[in-house]
């Protein structure tokens, strides 16, 4: 191996580390917030890639029928709510949100041929389609369970993964696609290539990391989040409604899983089931973090991105299985060093 | 509750009626319309749907189950197909390992089965189980063979190889290492990824400083691209051979400009238009491009599907000898079955000729591959 051959997997690592970065920022999040373990969380790259390819394709993405039942579901559980509290405004704000929006998107999609729209248009059209989903399927899934153990929640999770990837099935076929990149510029920095999109990939990774330092540091929102994370007793007893919490917290989620998911797809063929591999190493790097710390969470999403990136070079077959077996060490150094509160269930 | 027991009554009396009309045949298939399979799995299951409902004055049934890729699902689905379906015969499933659970249990209740998987290890040697097995896709060996042959004519010296981590990438790896050493290809990197992988940088690096005259990518479907296009993105100037496991259009649409002047062996129907007029795989094949594109849209069609259409083929042969042995619905008949399917010989399909013997139970030869290049995004069969 010489110096360009590292070089070239330090940048491969970096770009994968980066997503993984992303992800276990948002697995981190949903966990401190709600105590969900997030295993839909890669579903939502795929999600948003795949909306993507088709409305590059001039097809009507599936993602959107999805939303729109996702919506009536909601406005049923919360609109008969509503009704009972006899809210007039609430039940308009209900039935706009989670009903009008979703069926006025479909109308813009279904009229409106999208294809020739500039990419960031198209990309905008994807989140729009694809983040509402996050705060719908907290509402329909676990927000009925919201206080029950850690346990039940991650069996929730695995119903929610399971659904979702066969959805995805439905939505986009078993074969894999690819959107046109950000940028086809390419940079010659002393002996190696740096592609646009590389660039692209870290920069909006680091862009976003800032924005979501701003808006927990910021912004009463965010503030609120941060409390609930804390101490959800506490912060209820202030004031802070936890549906309100859960919701915001997967929307993030959904927006960071969207994201990745538009970024990585033209640099990587994406299927309707790559989203949980590409989670699962998010979530290794964030059970480096502890599933707490957001700062050495994407410390270890590099070192996952560049370990995978140098085993694929060394021992290719063994990649994943050298990438998974990070786990071992850093649970029995986590266990020894830290000192575990049994939660009261 | 006594109305549930009217409704269950009423039920099972609708169940009786609808089994009861025995002279039809019963045809169960299994297929990984789901799952990491699914892109082979469903154009099988589309068509199925073309097959013909009667054969020789007999209505023919197809019972049709989705075994998810899972091996445990495909036994249980043969199960019963069985044993409550009642079925003359098996059609599936899709992937080798399915198709080998299936095995036993063919074997076990004597029902012919018809598999549209790969590995040869599926009909060879035909055992005492395997005596109730068929099956209709090419060898992988067949396919390599041409595909060393063609590396041997074009004076490709080395050749770097890359492959799925999974059974498909290692059967042609253990095939291919095989028949180059024989016919003295240098082997200089062997490389493996999962079809689920964002990025191959690492490995396309090891094959691109071994500096080989020609890469074989073994991989099926879209994620055989993702090495190709890194290839490519390299620089790499050197042959590069794909497998007949690529050959839908999906896999040109994600490849695009990448995989100009690839090559790669597949079955005559992929190129069936280009076929000589002598071909005898021609008119058939051309026969299932056209129903399958009436049915499912233009450009739908894939090799894979061919797999099942030959499957009704060789049904819609046996059957009318078959019937002279016995009734369907009866272990006669399902013997029958058995003994017509082992002796039929030139029956047409769409990827070639079956020609079965006790001792063969593929039956297709050479007729049955032809090397394809891809040209302006399509494919272009090598004269």
């Amino acid at each position: 191996m010489d110096f360009e051959i590292a070089m070239l997997l330090g940048q491969d690592g970096v770009t994968n580390g980066a997503i993984y970065a992303l992800l276990a920022l948002a697995l981190v999040l949903v966990f401190a917030v709600t105590r969900v373990i997030f295993i839909p969380q890669g579903e939502f790259v795929a999600y948003g890639a795949l909306t993507l390819a088709m409305i590059e394709a001039g097809r009507l993405p599936g993602t959107v029928w999805l939303l729109l039942a996702a919506g009536v579901a909601v406005t049923v559980l919360d609109g008969t709510a509503a009704l009972r509290r006899g809210g007039g405004a609430r039940l308009a704000a209900v039935v706009g949100w989670n009903l009008l929006y979703p069926l006025a998107l479909l109308a813009l999609l279904w009229t409106v041929p999208t294809a020739g729209w500039p990419l960031a248009a198209k990309v905008a059209l994807t989140l729009a389609v694809v983040v509402p989903l996050g705060p719908m399927i907290y509402r329909v899934a676990y927000q009925p369970v919201a206080e029950a153990p850690v346990l039940i929640l991650l069996i929730v999770s695995v119903a929610v993964h399971v659904a979702m990837v066969g959805l995805g099935l439905l939505f986009f076929g078993a074969e894999g696609s690819r959107t046109s990149a950000f940028s086809d510029a390419s940079f010659t920095v002393g002996p190696m290539m740096v592609s646009g999109q590389s660039l692209w990939v870290v920069g909006t990774s680091l862009a976003l990391i800032v924005a979501l330092a701003l808006f927990f540091g910021r912004t009463l929102y965010g503030k609120a989040l941060r409390a609930t994370a804390i101490n959800r007793a506490g912060a209820r007893l202030m004031g802070i409604s936890p549906a309100l919490a859960g919701r915001l917290t997967f929307m993030l989620a959904a927006l960071i899983g969207a994201l990745s998911g538009v970024l990585i797809a033209p640099i990587a063929t994406i299927y309707y089931d790559t989203g949980f591999l590409i989670g699962l190493k998010g979530f290794v790097a964030a059970i480096i973090g502890g599933l707490a710390s957001y700062p050495i969470a994407a410390l270890g999403a590099i070192l996952v991105g560049l370990l995978e990136a140098f085993s694929s070079f060394w021992a290719s077959a063994y990649k994943e299985v050298i990438v998974f077996t990070l786990i071992i060490p850093v649970l029995v150094w986590r266990s020894l060093t830290s000192h575990h509160v049994e939660e009261d269930e | 509750m006594k109305m549930h027991k009217t409704v269950l009554a009423a039920a099972l009396g609708m169940a009786f009626v609808s089994g009861a009309a025995l002279a039809d045949i019963n045809v169960g298939v299994s297929v990984s319309a789901t799952g990491p399979a699914a892109s082979l799995g469903i154009p099988e299951k589309n068509t199925l749907t073309l097959l013909p409902t009667t054969i020789a004055g007999q209505k023919v049934n197809y019972i049709v189950l989705d075994d998810a890729s899972d091996t445990t699902t495909a036994v249980k689905n043969i199960r019963k197909l069985v044993s409550e379906d009642k079925v003359d015969v098996v059609i599936g499933s899709t992937i080798t390992p399915n198709s080998l659970a299936m095995i036993d249990v063919a074997a076990e209740t004597q029902t012919p089965m018809i598999s549209m998987a790969a590995s040869s290890k599926i009909v060879d040697p035909v055992d005492d189980k395997r005596r109730w097995v068929f099956k209709t896709p090419q060898n992988d060996q067949q396919m390599a063979t041409a595909i060393v042959s063609h590396m041997v004519d074009a004076g490709v010296k080395t050749v770097g190889f890359i492959g799925f981590a999974d059974a498909y990438g290692e059967g042609w790896w253990e095939q291919f290492a095989a028949i180059a050493e024989a016919r003295k290809i240098k082997i200089v990197a062997n490389e493996r990824y999962k079809r689920s992988d964002t990025s191959v940088t690492g490995q396309v690096l090891k094959l691109y400083a071994a500096k080989p005259d020609a890469i074989l990518i073994a991989g099926a479907g879209t994620p055989a691209a993702l090495p190709q296009k890194t290839l490519k993105q390299r620089g790499y100037a050197g042959k590069i051979y794909q497998t007949h496991g690529v050959a839908n259009n999906d896999f040109l649409r994600v490849c695009g400009a990448d995989c100009e002047g690839t090559f790669l062996p597949a079955g005559p129907v992929l190129v069936a238009e280009q076929l000589p007029a002598d071909n005898p795989v021609r008119a058939t094949a051309q026969e299932y491009v056209s129903k399958y594109e009436a049915a499912f849209g233009k450009g739908s069609v894939s090799t894979f599907g061919g797999h099942a259409w030959d499957a009704g083929a060789l049904l819609a042969a046996a059957v009318p000898a078959a019937l002279k042995g016995g009734q369907p619905g009866t272990p006669e008949f399902r013997a029958a079955m058995r003994d017509a399917l082992e002796g039929l010989k030139e029956v047409a399909g769409s990827h070639g000729i079956f020609n079965m013997s006790p001792t063969d139970h593929l039956g297709l030869d050479q007729r049955s591959r032809v090397m394809v290049q891809i040209k302006g995004g399509a494919w272009q069969m090598v004269k």
